[in-house]
């Protein structure tokens, strides 16, 4: 017997349009489900408006605590506004470049009508663990709510006891840039969904205290991969590449991790003194955008909590490992430090970094005098990029930056950008062991860019 | 109004932030010590302290030092005989002197780092502070008679 009758050639495809069919409905249903699990997922009620609490109601200790809570996640430095003149701490418009737009952050005073007066602490706490605004509205994660949801309720309670005390300021930001579809609330539920894992910190048992209170701290309120560690297209922290270095407002925010590239390593030690002063000896001082993470804010807080995050990033960089070669990276850039600077002079270019820069960057055996900042140990030559270096010679660092009380000036009229890519060709190609850098004329001129003019009407 | 201490006292300059510290110290606060020279930090005539450290004067925005304790020629020794000063006019180092307070004031911070520098180290900092009239031999002589003077005068007191 045939197994399908002749003329019944329909048989397979009525089979086939049967499953298509299911199929069809299954995928529309998977589909309602899911938008409707989406839309669950993605719904936050509003959490009802309170009358501003009083300052007595916070005690004096409670309030010092949170004072230490915001210094340490750094709140003013991105709720703060830098350009147009400034504005009042906490108050909001500070204006943040991203790849999608410029965005603008929220007023974080305690006014009633545009800042977070009406803020319960509920709604505080909704805010940092889930990035969810009090009226239910899903915040950008340029605020970085995927740190801030490993706080403990105790700290996030204190922050909300500081941010309630502070002076009330009634000043509202500038609309973000974001274009459509990124503008819509909405979409920043979906982000959440394919990269946010909410959750409190958990401490790890196969480490003691310092190192839990270190990674609490990092991992946490203090955000530091938003910086440190490469973002993906859609803006999230890579989750393989966690502390590999990231470009961050026309600088590199350098590795973290055993990647980073400085010959000496950064130690327990370097790190503490790297953030709790501004400047490591061996590698020198904190600029652009991390100057004022150690001056501002970490000077402020209790030592031991520098030293928790010290001792957790030594571990992250393997220091210990790493260090037995220190020595001999010591004495290596010791004697790279006056390469072509001492005796007769044919290279221009060492002739070029002798005028401008050895005064201050020259140092001699056994190590770097400290306020005489070693270029052979410094991230900046050893770094994929140029950028930091030439971020430094056009900005110099105020006397508030780096190392407290001495300055380094700007070379931006000084220099010209083939004067630069002289200097950073020189340097890399006699402090380091790594390959020269490319097109550094063009990339001089491109940071350049990016650097306010600095118009020292210095010659005439 | 940027305000930093200069020789000791506080002082306050009523400038554009980006007035090169070398023009807020001779035209505001009569500090003629200090000289331009390049006007591109190539040179090292305009070097006075910032923090205690050479700093060029000529591009650096007087902003950026606020707060800072900047000291010239003019405060290195109130009756101007600090040892390197002093061994500047045994040795007569100058010859046209437009340099000098500069040399002076990079040659200090030298010997703060390096006490007892040889003629590597003097190269090495004190190459970016130029002498049209060519008087290196002697800045090098007056250097190491200063540092040999200076480690004397720890020693009596030590």
């Amino acid at each position: 017997m045939p197994f399908f009758r002749v003329g019944d050639a329909s048989a397979p495809f009525r089979i086939g349009g049967r499953v298509i069919k299911r199929l069809l409905s299954g995928v529309v249903g998977a589909g309602v489900l899911g938008g409707l699990g989406f839309l669950y997922y993605a719904y936050y009620p509003a959490i009802a408006p309170i009358t501003p609490p009083s300052a007595s109601s916070f005690s004096a200790e409670q309030i010092e605590r949170g004072r230490i809570v915001a210094a340490e996640g750094y709140c003013a430095e991105c709720h703060t506004r830098t350009d147009n003149g400034g504005g009042p701490e906490l108050a909001g418009d500070y204006k943040m470049e991203t790849p999608f737009g410029a965005i603008y952050s929220s007023n974080i005073t305690p006014d009633p009508e545009v800042g977070i007066g009406r803020w319960s602490e509920e709604a505080l706490r909704r805010a940092m663990r889930y990035g969810v605004s009090r009226e239910g509205e899903h915040l950008i994660p340029a605020f970085p709510y995927d740190h801030f949801t490993k706080m403990t309720d105790q700290d996030i309670s204190d922050l909300y006891a500081y941010l309630m005390t502070r002076p009330a300021v009634h000043m509202t930001q500038r609309p973000n840039e974001l274009p459509f579809p990124l503008s819509l609330r909405i979409g920043q539920a979906a982000w959440k969904l394919m990269f946010f894992t909410p959750g409190v910190y958990k401490p790890d048992p196969s480490h003691d205290d310092l190192w839990n209170r270190g990674a609490y701290l990092a991992e946490g309120n203090a955000h530091c991969g938003a910086c440190h560690t490469p973002r993906n297209l859609m803006g999230a922290e890579k989750k393989g590449s966690v502390y590999d270095g990231a470009v961050v407002d026309n600088w590199i925010a350098p590795p973290l991790n055993e990647h980073n590239p400085t010959p000496t390593t950064w130690t327990e030690d370097e790190l503490y003194q790297y953030l709790r002063n501004g400047v490591a000896p061996l590698h020198g001082p904190a600029g652009g955008p991390m100057s004022p993470v150690a001056h501002r804010f970490l000077a402020t807080v209790p030592e031991q909590d520098v030293h928790a995050i010290a001792h957790y990033f030594a571990d992250v960089d393997k220091a210990s490992e790493r260090q037995k070669h220190d020595k001999a990276a010591l004495e290596l850039a010791m004697e790279q430090s006056k390469k072509d600077l001492i005796g007769p002079n044919v290279d221009p270019d060492a002739k070029l970094y002798q005028g401008a820069c050895a005064a201050c960057h020259y140092n001699a055996a056994p190590s770097p005098v400290l306020g005489r900042p070693d270029l052979a140990l410094n991230n900046a030559l050893w770094l994929d990029e140029p950028t930091n270096l030439y971020q430094v010679m056009l900005h110099g660092l105020t006397a508030e930056e780096g190392q407290s009380g001495v300055a380094m000036p700007s070379f931006y009229n000084a220099l010209s950008d083939a004067d630069m890519a002289r200097i950073a060709a020189y340097l890399r190609r006699t402090r380091t062991t790594l390959p020269a850098w490319t097109d550094l004329e063009k990339k001089a001129a491109d940071v350049r860019k990016t650097v306010k003019p600095i118009p020292v009407n210095s010659s005439h | 109004m940027i305000k930093f201490k200069l020789n000791g006292r506080d002082v306050t300059v009523d400038v554009p932030d980006d007035t090169p510290l070398l023009w807020a110290l001779r035209d505001e606060l009569d500090q003629t010590g200090t000289k331009f020279g390049c006007g591109v930090g190539q040179c090292g005539a305009c070097t006075v302290h910032v923090g205690g450290r050479a700093t060029r004067s000529c591009i650096t925005p007087v902003s950026s030092i606020a707060g800072a304790e900047v000291v010239t020629i003019e405060g290195l020794d109130p009756a101007g005989n600090h040892p390197v000063q002093e061994a500047w006019r045994e040795i007569q180092v100058p010859q046209c002197g437009y340099c000098q307070s500069g040399q002076i004031m990079q040659a200090v911070s030298l010997l703060k780092d390096y006490p007892n520098p040889t003629d590597e180290e003097i190269d090495g900092v004190m190459g970016g502070s130029l002498c049209r009239c060519m008087t290196y031999i002697r800045i090098r002589k007056a250097i190491k008679k200063a540092a040999a003077a200076m480690r004397q005068e720890t020693a009596s007191h030590g």
